[in-house]
């Protein structure tokens, strides 16, 4: 029986390892559709940053309820993966707690304090859900909230619980089969929580009870490699993008919008300056597709967990525009995926007739930008929808020349005028008339 | 010329004379050519004056930076305006710079170094502020005594540089009482016009950026609202006309404030 099931949790543990190793691949190719960009220099702050914003959970707690709950759900799951360790083990060697005769006493303390996380994360798993359904927080329910975004959100939460309570089921059947004497579960002492387990267990037959228990642990560590690879598609794949993706978060003041290298030399040229390298043919100026953006603007879309505390800062959504943050970052990562899928299909991939920008995003959303920094700024795993925005922008601008005409008269009058208002250059120094003629006159 | 209580030079006078100002005042064209940031200019010109720093402007060989055309997406445009300013500033060998415009501010100190132009650019409020802490500049006590003002962080200050607590400072002096939107700081709301947003009309939407900020400003019971951008400045006293409070609430400049806080207006 046990050599039987120790082959079964190998076959179990290949196939999953298998499955989800597959999609890190997929993910990391479809991220690596996008250009190249230099992010390694100053190794130590980028470190710094990641220990901060990512396991520091730092830029949570701007919202301090918010930030606790998940605080909680996080820890939990961070040391609850110790426990997981020792459940592949006892699976892989056909043991049963493995490390209680290594820890001796301490391993219920250790137990025990698993479960204070286990209930730790059961409660915010609920509030999370009340926030979601009873109380509908604003930024959970708009527009781009509908359908699978609310699902995907509703389905990892009660995952998540099903998780704990297989926990806390399986403990509460194994403290009544180590007081029934059961051979193969070893006394380790009583468990807090999954104690109140107990009064519905004690009745039940021994034989029963293994079974209970064994349904709890297979269940337990099956459902953890079935969210593992579920996690792959969702918006959950933030708790381990998050950390590469504050570490190669953007260093600079958030003011400033990256040079065009490209745009330089041939600026150079045009004005008779030595330019280097010499202009080389320009694919394209701005973005329109995905391939147009950079890796990392691809890696902040798969990273994005559509909190939404972007679009909920931003000034252009909350007074009621179509322009909406976090939906320039879902609809990346759709297309991403979307040409990824194709492309691993053998399919037409960027070349299938649609784009990012037209197909997926559209111009009145990048015109209401006011590139006012507040999505960079909300965001807790330091993502930049506004960088995509900008390049979309240069695309209308540089490439399809589609800019609405009142910007065209601005840019006229940048060029003739030097001031993007119409007046005669001539006229620039004339305030200084004044102030001298003022106090002349006094 | 001797009428005149105020030198205004121009970088290139000085440098006619061989001489090289200590800091190059940039106007911006806002503070050129708008009516109501030509009085920014002038105030802030006034103090520059009366503590005695040697500085300059370009006068008619200044144009735009070429913030609105990146934002829009034009980067050449962007470019051919930054690469020409850069040769001015580099040919009469500018050091250090100073602006009241954050968004002239931002592209001078942040985006013209990638094409050549490196200087120490400070926006006014900072330098306000150095010149408080220096005791260069001095506030006469009552002008504002029991006032409440409400300062509007500009994105392009706050966000874009982290400065929110310069004109905070700055405003500290006047013996007013400062009282804080809403959102403020980090968590500031833009006044709608960034993003060369102030070129266009806006898109459709429930309501204006500039009208739900003046609403917020309106809230704080605040008597004055003061800004350090001609961009914040033109859309809040936009709002604050729209909510028809012009005769309750004015939009004043940092500078403004404190060249009326030193009699100087
Ligand atoms: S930068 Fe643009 S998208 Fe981001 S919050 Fe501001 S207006 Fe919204
Ligand atoms: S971009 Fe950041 S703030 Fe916006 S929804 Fe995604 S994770 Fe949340």
């Amino acid at each position: 029986m046990s050599l039987l099931s120790q082959l079964f949790f190998l076959i179990l543990l290949g196939v999953s390892a298998f499955f989800i190793g597959r999609r890190i691949l997929q993910i990391r190719k479809n991220i690596l559709l996008g250009k190249e960009e230099d992010r390694t220099d100053q190794p130590q702050r980028r470190l710094k940053t990641m220990l901060l914003v990512a396991f520091g959970q730092k830029k949570m707690f701007k919202r301090p309820i918010a930030a606790f709950l998940h605080l909680l759900i996080y820890v939990g799951f961070l040391l609850i993966n110790l426990e997981v360790l020792e459940i592949v083990l006892d699976g892989l060697f056909g043991t049963h707690r493995l490390f209680a005769p290594l820890l001796g006493s301490f391993y219920p303390v250790l137990i025990n304090f698993f479960e204070f996380l286990v209930v730790g994360v059961i409660f915010s798993c609920v509030v999370f859900l009340i926030r979601r359904h009873v109380l509908k927080i604003s930024r959970f329910t708009k527009i781009e909230m509908k359908g699978w975004p609310t699902m995907d959100a509703t389905l990892i939460l009660v995952i998540e619980l099903v998780l704990m309570v297989a926990i806390l089921a399986m403990n509460g059947a194994d403290q009544v089969l180590q007081t029934k004497a059961v051979a193969g579960y070893p006394v380790t002492g009583a468990f807090f929580f999954s104690s109140i387990f107990i009064p519905l267990f004690e009745p039940l037959s021994a034989n029963t009870l293994i079974i209970i228990e064994r349904v709890a642990w297979w269940g337990h560590i099956a459902g953890i490699f079935a969210f593992a690879y579920y996690i792959t598609y969702s918006k959950h794949l933030h708790i381990f993008l998050a950390f590469p993706n504050t570490y190669f978060s953007n260093l600079k003041e958030k003011g400033e919008i990256k040079n065009m290298d490209n745009v330089t030399n041939e600026v150079k040229s045009m004005l008779g300056l030595p330019a280097d390298p010499p202009p080389a043919e320009i694919p394209r100026f701005g973005a329109k597709d995905i391939n147009d953006l950079s890796w990392k603007h691809l890696m902040d879309a798969y990273a994005c967990t559509e909190c939404g505390r972007c679009t909920d800062s931003c000034p252009a959504n909350t007074t009621g525009k179509v322009l909406s943050p976090r939906t320039i970052m879902m609809k990346t990562r759709d297309r991403a995926e979307e040409v990824g899928e194709s492309i691993r299909k053998g399919g037409a991939g960027l070349e299938d007739g649609k784009s990012l920008y037209g197909d997926y995003i559209n111009k009145e959303e990048l015109l209401a930008c006011t590139t006012c920094n507040a999505c960079v700024e909300a965001c807790p795993i330091t993502i930049d929808p506004l960088s995509i925005i900008i390049e979309m922008r240069r695309y209308m601008a540089m490439e399809e020349s589609s800019t609405p005409q009142s910007w065209n008269a601005m840019f006229q009058n940048v060029e003739t005028s030097f001031a993007p208002w119409k007046f005669p250059p001539t006229d620039r120094f004339n305030w200084a008339q004044d102030v001298k003629a003022k106090i002349s006159d006094q | 010329m001797s009428d005149f209580n105020i030198q205004i030079p121009t970088v290139a006078e000085l440098t006619a004379k061989g001489e090289k100002p200590d800091v190059l005042f940039w106007v911006g064209c806002a503070g050129s050519f708008d009516d109501r940031y030509k009085k920014v200019t002038k105030a802030f010109v006034k103090i520059l004056d009366k503590v005695g720093v040697k500085f300059a402007v370009l006068g008619e060989e200044e144009t735009c930076t070429g913030d609105p055309a990146r934002r829009a997406g034009n980067e050449f445009l962007f470019q051919m305006q930054a690469m020409a300013n850069i040769q001015v500033l580099n040919g009469y060998e500018i050091t250090k710079i100073v602006t009241a415009c954050p968004h002239c501010f931002n592209t001078l100190k942040n985006e013209y170094p990638a094409l050549g132009g490196d200087y120490e650019v400070v926006h006014h409020s900072t330098y306000l502020q150095e010149l408080i802490d220096q005791g260069k500049v001095t506030a006469k006590e009552g002008d504002f005594k029991g006032k409440k003002i409400t300062f509007h962080d500009s994105c392009y200050l706050g966000r874009a540089n982290n400065i929110y607590e310069a004109p905070r400072k700055v405003l500290e002096i006047l013996d007013a009482e400062l009282v804080e939107m809403k959102r403020c700081k980090t968590n500031g709301l833009c006044c709608g016009a960034g993003g060369a947003q102030m070129f266009k009309e806006p898109e459709n939407g429930k309501k204006d950026i500039n009208i739900e900020r003046t609403e917020e400003a309106l809230d704080t019971g605040a008597e004055i609202i003061a800004s350090g951008c001609p961009f914040c400045m033109t859309m809040m006293s936009d709002g604050v006309k729209n909510k028809e409070k012009e005769g309750q609430v004015v939009v004043k400049d940092l500078a403004e404030l404190i060249a009326e806080a030193e009699d100087l207006i």
